[in-house]
């Protein structure tokens, strides 16, 4: 009940509520750099991670709730125990890693599937577009097979989170889609 | 006493530890305490609690034990949990949590779930939660796991009063619970140096619970900061986590060693933001207590425990605390500890390097004595306790320890008082005489408020006190017997029961005293003591016993306890035909027969059998047994009636009856227990045929009383002790059962016949570890015969020691080497034993040889080589050359793990020879009756021979090897001649565990001449005499 609740506060814009977004993808995407980066506007040094962190990101008056899962193999399986209320998924791609994009793919179709994850937006970001060899937008695009996605809104943008580009217009997208819901 | 008891007597030490430390806590926030409780609370208690170990530094068995058995109350967490409650919510919520059920509790769970998080509901909950598992509620992994997960959804909440209790539960679930790495990095987060202090302390706890020791390295370099941080709280944090991870990952903690040197030394910081305290926060607590002092000391002891000059190191660091004269021998840095609890574990490990290496304990004694007048009590009663436990110390020693503990007894505090009467009566156990200088003092106990000082007062007093003192002391405990508990009342029955023996005279007070106190109320433990000391009494103090058989009448009258009854029955039959009126007990034994259940039934027609069937009974009596005994055959029960047409039948026969009663012998228990358990698990034999009674060895009654005996002291003093130090265990030994001297033709008592005993559980372990190895099993269940006394190969002191055992079986010989490797730095791989026949050997055919895998410093080990007998009819005899052939390789002493890319060396050490002789096939064991066995076997199978044995300068030496040469059983007086010119002396054993075989030798001493000796043996295998007697010559 308060769910719905929720869900009529967000399209009346947000009302107090948090938005709850997750940042998923593949081990060393740039997930944690991404959220830190959003959250403190700085690069910080990570390690792996193992298991979650959780911050509250202020953008425009928004405050969102994100939470950094960390995408080795043997946490993956436990991104579904955080799927429950979210409204928007960030999926970080590695640009570079040509190699991997497969299994990044494959991932993505199954969290998708996902009956929790049902409503939520889907942000994703090519990143490390700073380094050379990276995939452009439309090269990850058909990759991941976002074209063929069916009654979900999605949106791509190349990022670099070590220099801060693409984050903004992505979040921008971000919060104009989930209004739009 | 058994485990149950003593954990409730833990638990009643618990609960006044419960008043102590919530005092201690009283002014902390709730919150807080629930938080720091884990760091301070079981630390700083155990120590205080003089544990003879320090496991409750790690938290380890002690404080577990101690939840675990404490299931039943409210355990202590959750007394704590509850205290937090009482800040928020009215008494009424209060008696909720006591109602609260398990399913809807996690049901209520799903609220973590939900966002926004509502902190002061989820803290609730999660104290619910708390107190659910501190009570003992068990989770299924299933539930702990969902419960976990939506957990750390909270972590979103930064709510710090909250995280509190998450990090709280986590550390609670994470040995329940699956995936708890999960939460690794939110609490990596937590701990970094940008947190707030509260955040990084509980973090670091709540991770080393989580973290494997693989991702230890990840973390190290934060927690290593965390130990050399200002603040006492994130310093103990990493501390204590560093302890607990110690185990896990001995590596990485070990290079932690000077970080926790530098806590150990590092400035007090007792102003700093406190322990339980925010740094911004307007309510600090300023911690005086230098926990962080206590926590390194032990951490650092845990680092560098196998290396005794620096454990030596780190007591001479802070031994120049009071530079007073001579004591600064080791040049003290004048470093102080201003931790009374690191002193206490200070004291701890000066004691344990005073037990590994005897040359320093000298100078630590000063160290200690000084200590002694240390001016916290605290310091001052470690000290003393531990000059009073280290063995072998002088009575001037003791004196300065005993003075201090007096001056203790008078203490305003019960706790100190208590642990001071405690030591004493440790002490009073093995030097009496050390302590009696208190003995005024602890009269003045024995009304003391707390019952448990008091009964503490009373037992020492009585190892202490003379015979005078004692009517005096049995009045006064008189008075209290109804005012203490159970465990505290069988333990004065305990003390009145050894009294008894010291003082016999004074069997009336004691008597008196037992008799009044079985009429009280009371529980089997306790019930169970006051009749064996009065049974004791009966036994050896002959003028009381038929006061003592009339109060035992009594008691049975009324007994609640069928296992008492039976006892007493038992025991009355024993004793009761001998008296003047054994009718008197008759009746008291069928009225059992008329009133009881059926397992007192049986005993009473038992009891009565053996009055019918004595000796001492005139026709007269045993018509009236037997009319009794007749009645006894209407029971409802089969046993009984079963027992009563037994006993019938014996009383009715003159022969059997005589047999019956003459028997003095019993089987071994534990043998026939284990053969027993052995035949009922193998559907096989039981196929095969009927249990046999022939492998079993017997024992006189005599033994088995000693037996007993033993057994009960030693139970005494783990009970007394805590069994911290295994005191000698042979006191009651020389009282009991040399006391009613047993008839000829018993084995010989006192001090032989424990080793006997001892010998058929030896042997059971042997059989275990043979049963092991499927090469040697196959050889049969078990060895027929197995040597009692390990052979050693090499010197004592060598570095490595060998020592040799023999298993005989139908067909095969089994060599057992016992090996330690002593050096440390090294591993000893593939390690076995080669064997040459030297000497013999002719019909054994080397089959089996089973090295040893691995061989670590200290971690014995056994080997093992069989031959086989190829004529099964001859038994042959050798001496076998033996060398230690093994791989070297090197290691690091600490851990014991090789050395990487060390392949190692082939060594070889040359033994001593391993005989094989005929005494080896003969199982030494007791026959009963063995004059009839002699004559029975007649002379057919007698073999004579006279031996003149000039080497031997007395019969005691002669005799001696004698019955080491023949391996069989000695009978009373055997190795103890009473003159020295002749002596005589017999020797019972089965050979191979089978053929009963007696030895008679004679044997006559004369200056010059050396011993002429006459061995007959007689055996029910002919044969085997002529070996026997081959033995010896």
């Amino acid at each position: 009940m308060g769910q719905y609740f929720g869900k009529l506060f967000n399209q009346l814009g947000f009302g107090n509520k948090e938005v709850r977004i997750l940042i998923l993808g593949l081990d060393g995407a740039g997930k944690t750099t991404i959220l830190y980066r959003m959250q403190v506007g700085e690069v910080v040094s990570t390690i792996p991670t193992i298991g979650f962190n959780v911050e509250t990101v202020s953008y425009k008056n928004i405050k969102f709730q994100v939470w950094d899962l960390g995408g080795q193999t043997n946490i993956r399986p436990y991104w579904r125990c955080y799927y429950a209320n979210t409204d928007a998924v960030i999926y970080v791609v590695d640009s570079c890693d040509r190699d991997r994009i497969g299994t990044a793919r494959d991932e993505l179709a199954a969290m998708l599937s996902e009956e929790e994850l049902r409503d939520s937006v889907l942000l994703v970001f090519a990143n490390k577009q700073d380094m050379k060899g990276a995939m452009s937008a439309a090269e990850v695009s058909e990759a991941l097979g976002l074209p063929r996605l069916k009654n979900r809104q999605w949106g791509i943008y190349k990022t670099s989170a070590l220099k801060g580009e693409g984050l903004d217009e992505g979040l921008d997208w971000l919060v104009n889609a989930i209004k739009g819901t | 006493m058994d485990n149950a008891s003593r954990v409730r007597i833990w638990v009643n030490m618990l609960a006044k530890r419960h008043t102590w430390s919530s005092t201690m806590h009283a002014g902390a926030q709730a919150d807080a305490l629930i938080a720091g409780f884990h760091a301070g609370g079981d630390a700083a208690v155990g120590a205080w609690m003089c544990w003879p170990n320090h496991s409750a530094l790690r938290g380890g068995p002690v404080s577990r034990r101690l939840t675990d058995s404490e299931r039943s109350k409210p355990s202590r967490r959750g007394l704590i949990a509850k205290m937090s409650w009482k800040k928020d919510e009215d008494t009424d919520e209060l008696g909720a949590l006591m109602n609260l059920d398990h399913s809807a509790v996690l049901q209520e769970a799903r609220m973590f779930n939900q966002t926004p998080i509502r902190p002061r509901q989820s803290r609730l909950l999660l104290a619910k939660i708390l107190f659910l598992l501190y009570r003992g509620d068990s989770m299924s992994t299933n539930e702990a796991t969902n419960l976990f997960f939506s957990i750390t959804k909270l972590f979103q909440c930064n709510d710090m009063s909250l995280r509190q209790m998450v990090y709280l539960t986590i550390r609670e679930l994470s040995t329940i619970s699956e995936d708890v790495i999960m939460v690794t990095s939110s609490l990596m987060q937590d701990m970094q140096p940008k947190s707030e202090i509260t955040y990084r302390a509980n973090a670091i706890r709540a991770l080393c619970k989580i973290v494997d020791p693989s991702m230890l390295s990840g973390i190290e370099r934060f927690i290593k900061s965390a130990i050399v941080e200002k603040s006492p709280a994130i310093a103990s944090a990493a501390l204590v986590s560093a302890l607990h991870l110690f185990n896990d990952a001995k590596d990485v903690v070990r290079r932690w060693g000077n970080e926790a040197n530098e806590a150990l030394n590092g400035k007090a910081l007792s102003q700093g933001p406190s322990f339980f305290g925010r740094s911004s926060s307007t309510n600090q607590v300023v911690s005086t207590s230098n926990i962080v002092q206590y926590h390194a000391m032990g951490l650092l002891y845990a680092i560098r425990q196998h290396d005794r000059m620096a454990v030596l190191k780190l007591v001479q660091t802070f031994s120049g605390q009071h530079k007073s004269g001579g004591s600064s021998w080791m040049g003290g840095s004048g470093a102080t500890l201003r931790s009374n609890m690191a002193h206490v574990l200070l004291i701890r490990y000066a004691v344990r390097v005073m037990e590994s290496d005897a040359s320093l304990a000298p100078q630590l004694h000063t160290l200690l004595e000084e200590w002694i007048r240390h001016r916290s009590d605290m310091v001052s009663l470690e000290a003393a306790r531990a000059v009073c436990q280290l063995q072998g110390a002088s009575g001037k020693q003791l004196t300065s320890a005993v003075n201090a503990l007096q001056v203790f007894l008078c203490s305003p505090r019960p706790t100190v008082r208590f642990a001071a009467i405690r030591t004493l009566n440790a002490l009073a156990r093995t030097q009496p005489e050390a302590v009696q200088p208190c003995n005024v003092d602890m009269e003045g106990l024995i009304t003391d408020s707390n019952r448990s000082v008091a009964t503490f007062a009373i037992t020492t007093l009585l190892k202490t006190g003379n015979e005078a003192s004692v009517d005096r002391l049995m009045k006064q405990m008189q008075g209290f017997m109804a005012e203490i508990s159970d465990e505290f009342k069988a333990i004065v029955a305990e003390a009145v029961r050894s009294l008894c023996r010291k003082f016999p005279a004074k069997h009336g007070v004691f008597l008196a005293f037992l008799a009044s106190v079985l009429r009280d109320e009371g529980g089997f433990e306790f019930k169970r003591s006051a009749i064996e000391a009065i049974v004791d009494l009966a036994k050896h103090v002959p003028e009381c016993k038929e006061a003592a058989l009339a109060h035992l009448c009594e008691f049975i009258e009324d007994c609640e306890f069928t296992k008492l009854s039976v006892r007493v029955l038992h025991f009355l039959g024993e004793e009761g035909p001998q008296t003047a009126r054994p009718t008197m007990y008759i009746r008291h034994i069928y009225n059992r027969v008329v009133l009881e259940n059926a397992v007192v039934r049986a005993a009473a027609v038992n009891a009565l059998a053996k009055f019918g069937a004595s000796a001492a009974a005139d026709a007269a009596l045993q018509q009236s047994v037997r009319v009794l005994l007749r009645r006894c055959l209407d029971d409802r029960e089969d046993e009984v009636r079963d027992r009563a047409a037994w006993a019938l039948r014996m009383t009715g026969d003159g022969a059997m009856r005589g047999k019956y009663v003459r028997d003095d012998s019993t089987f071994a228990l534990a043998v026939l227990e284990r053969k027993l358990v052995e035949y009922c698990a193998n559907p096989a034999a039981a196929a095969a045929g009927s249990f046999s009674f022939e492998g079993i060895p017997r024992i006189s009654r005599a033994q088995e009383e000693e037996m007993r005996d033993r057994a009960r002291v030693e139970t005494m003093d783990a009970v007394l002790t805590g069994s911290a130090i295994s005191a000698p265990s042979k006191q009651a030994g020389g009282g009991g059962g040399g006391g009613d001297a047993s008839a000829p033709g018993t084995p010989a008592a006192g001090g032989a016949a424990g080793g006997f005993v001892d010998a058929f559980e030896q042997q059971a372990q042997y059989a275990a570890k043979l049963n092991a190895i499927p090469e040697l099993a196959a050889f049969g269940a078990q060895p027929l015969v197995s040597s009692c006394a390990a052979a050693d190969l090499t010197e004592a002191e060598t570095e490595y020691v060998v020592r040799c055992i023999k298993h005989v079986y139908a067909g095969h010989v089994v060599f057992q080497f016992d090996v330690t490797n002593t050096i440390p730095e090294q591993v000893m791989e593939q390690v076995e034993v080669v064997m040459e026949p030297e000497d013999g050997g002719s019909g054994l055919e080397p089959v089996v040889v089973v090295p040893i895998p691995e061989l670590r410093c200290n971690e014995p080990g056994s080997a093992y080589v069989a031959f086989e007998r190829t004529d099964p009819a001859s038994f042959p005899t050798a001496a076998f050359g033996c060398t230690l052939k093994f791989v070297v390789k090197e290691c690091d002493p600490a851990t014991g793990e090789p050395m990487e890319g060390d392949d190692g060396f082939d060594d070889e050490y040359s033994l001593e020879a391993a005989d094989l002789g005929a005494g080896d096939y003969m199982l030494a064991t007791y026959i009963p009756d063995s004059h009839s066995v002699w004559e029975a076997l007649g002379t057919a199978g007698e073999v004579v021979e006279v031996f003149a044995l000039a080497a031997f300068g007395s019969i005691e030496a002669c005799v001696a090897s004698v019955a080491a040469l023949l391996g069989m059983c000695p009978l009373e007086g055997a190795l103890t001649p009473k003159s020295k010119a002749a002596h005589q002396a017999v020797f019972t054993g089965k050979w191979m565990g089978a053929a009963k075989t007696v030895a008679r030798t004679r044997m006559t001493y004369q200056k010059g001449a050396g011993v002429t000796m006459e061995l007959a043996v007689r055996s029910e295998d002919p044969g085997v005499s002529e070996l026997v007697v081959a033995a010896v010559a």
